[in-house]
């Protein structure tokens, strides 16, 4: 579906991703993880198109630059960290704006189809009862998922996601997981997450992209990827080790 | 009261030309001198009127008034609204990009300097404040590009400022070797409708058209918006196009309003937001709902500016702050204290 190759994206002369090259085909999870700075918000930047890169982006061997914007929207869904809305939108409102790529024609009518997709991802991410409400009335994670029903309205083949479970509690962390697990398991779909929590890569990941300052520490099979090593060699510690002492708190 | 698109039903639309017409017909019939509605729908049709003095009253005086504080007030609101959904700041309007204030400009330098610019069709000042609106608009433009490619809000709303205050001073040292031309630019900034003809009501009509059509088709794309430009480029918006669009209509269309009309304010900042207090946010509403309302309002200001201390006549300017501020404290108020409000 998605390939990248060798992007690498400058800022003045500072280099926040260095010539990242990854593959993703359908049913693929790939997490990108890594620490602070390493570029991996950045990189989602440039999937999004919104910051300049070299290098080679493809959907389907066609570099992503050439899209008209509607277009890849209908082929990318992308869940961004900071969101929140001027002026009372309701959540409805605001999960129907998903389904703007696919509205066209002068008057950009409503189409029966988005009705449905649009009343499908609010019952998914369990907004359904409270569609009506002011999205300033909401909690943070309340406001998350109604982002994320934007993004499974828009119905994109391809899920980006950055930090999806970024302030969220516990339950509401495995309630996002298991959400875009379940919309993974439909043919034809991939996702890519940023994560920081390497316990929950490790758990949903199929593969993975490990980035230190830029550069690529390793990539592909989430297993072969987030080894005891190559975490040592990106983060500076131990994770296995840490990790089993936070457990092992809990042993007796 | 809305259909699945977000916006009105056509009737409901048809309701709201209808009150402007409405409102229009009664302020032709108020003034300093009173005139039966009958003869005002006569006059307008060509139909015999009780007094003949009144015919020219109405279709020489008062209807082409009217007809252009409607087209302003509904071109403002428009701006306003469109302005406000495009830099998510509740403070923008039409004006926030120092169009008016560059258009304002140009109009006092004619007057003091009498400087005109030969074969334009529109006299002098009318001429001048329309040429500087729209080469303030590219000097804008071109600077905020220059700046910073994105057209970043924040880049947009500083130049704006920052142009303002330029244009401002340089209008305040031309007032200080006006002399007696100062009642004349005062006309200028704070706006007035008085002797309006025709002719400019039509230039304000297909200004209208021309770029209201532009603002009134951008709805979705303004709606994307209010989650920010990230957001709405993630959705599929032409973020960088629609911005451009935005900004040079709504900036056209100031430019001919001020040329018209002067500088009125308030109309294009607190309209949309009566609108959005009364029925909500969402952009396919909004837009249309701030046009037929601004139509309605300045034509009611303009009413109450030319009768309240007749014969003398106040800047309309002054009568849309006053009304303005007091409606939108008591919409506001009651909002707050849980009225209607739409979620």
């Amino acid at each position: 579906m998605l390939r990248a190759e060798n992007v690498t994206v400058r800022f003045g002369n500072r280099t926040a991703v260095e010539s990242a090259s990854f593959s993703v085909a359908p049913g693929q999870w790939w997490m990108l993880v890594g620490p602070n700075g390493a570029g991996k918000t950045t990189l989602v930047n440039a999937l999004a198109r919104a910051v300049p890169y070299s290098g080679g982006i493809y959907w389907e061997e066609r570099e992503i630059k050439s899209f008209k914007s509607s277009d890849y929207a209908k082929k990318v869904g992308i869940l961004s960290q900071i969101n929140g809305i001027e002026y009372g939108f309701s959540v409805e409102e605001v999960a129907a704006l998903g389904r703007y790529a696919h509205q066209s024609g002068f008057l950009r009518r409503g189409d029966a189809e988005g009705e449905q997709r649009v009343r499908a991802a609010l019952e998914m991410t369990g907004l359904w009862q409270m569609r009506g409400r002011c999205l300033g009335t909401l909690s943070g994670g309340e406001t998350q998922r109604v982002f994320l029903a934007q993004v499974f309205s828009q119905d994109p083949q391809l899920l980006i996601l950055d930090e999806p479970a970024n302030h969220l509690d516990l339950p509401y962390q495995q309630q996002m997981f298991s959400l875009i697990g379940k919309w993974l398991a439909q043919p034809g779909r991939a996702v890519i997450a940023v994560v920081h929590d390497l316990a929950l890569a490790r758990r949903y990941g199929t593969h993975a992209l490990l980035l230190k300052e830029g550069k690529t520490v390793a990539a592909g099979d989430a297993r072969r990827v987030l080894t005891r090593e190559h975490l040592l060699s990106a983060y500076g510690m131990d994770v296995h080790a840490w990790m089993r002492e936070m457990l092992s708190l809990w042993a007796d | 009261m809305k259909n699945r698109n977000g916006g009105f039903f056509w009737y409901e639309y048809g309701l709201g030309c209808l009150a402007a017409l409405a409102t229009a017909a009664v302020c032709v019939s108020m003034g300093s001198v009173w005139l039966p509605l009958a003869d005002v729908w006569n006059a307008v049709f060509g139909l015999p009127v009780s007094k003949e003095s009144y015919r020219a009253i109405i279709v020489w005086t008062r209807l082409p008034r009217v007809l252009c504080a409607g087209l302003m007030g509904a071109a403002l609101s428009l701006c306003g609204a469109a302005m406000q959904g495009l830099l998510r700041n509740p403070l923008a309007d039409g004006s926030t990009l120092g169009v008016s204030s560059g258009a304002a400009l140009g109009a006092a330098l004619s007057i003091v300097l009498g400087v005109a610019i030969p074969g334009l069709p529109l006299a002098g000042a009318a001429g001048m404040a329309m040429v500087f609106a729209f080469g303030s608009l590219l000097l804008i433009l071109a600077l905020a590009y220059g700046m910073d490619h994105s057209l970043s809000t924040q880049t947009i709303i500083l130049i704006g400022v920052i142009f303002s205050m330029l244009v401002s001073s340089l209008l305040s040292l031309l007032i200080t070797f006006s002399g007696e031309k100062l009642r004349t630019i005062t006309y200028w900034t704070m706006g007035s409708l008085s002797g309006k003809s025709y002719s400019q009501a039509l230039l304000l009509l297909g200004a209208l058209v021309l770029f209201g059509g532009v603002l009134l088709s951008m709805g979705r794309e303004l709606n994307a918006f209010a989650a920010g430009e990230e957001n709405a480029l993630h959705v599929g918006v032409p973020v960088r196009r629609v911005k451009l669009a935005v900004m040079a209509a709504s900036s056209a269309l100031i430019g001919v309003c001020v040329s018209v009309g002067g500088s009125i304010a308030f109309v294009g900042l607190i309209v949309p937001h009566m609108m959005r207090l009364l029925f909500g946010p969402n952009h396919r509403r909004l837009l249309p709902l701030s046009m037929l309302a601004g139509a309605i309002f300045l034509m009611l200001a303009d009413l109450l500016a030319r009768w309240a201390l007749s014969p003398l006549e106040l800047p309309v300017g002054v009568v849309t702050s006053l009304i303005g501020a007091v409606f939108f404290l008591f919409i506001f108020h009651r909002s707050r204290k849980g009225g209607r409000r739409p979620c």
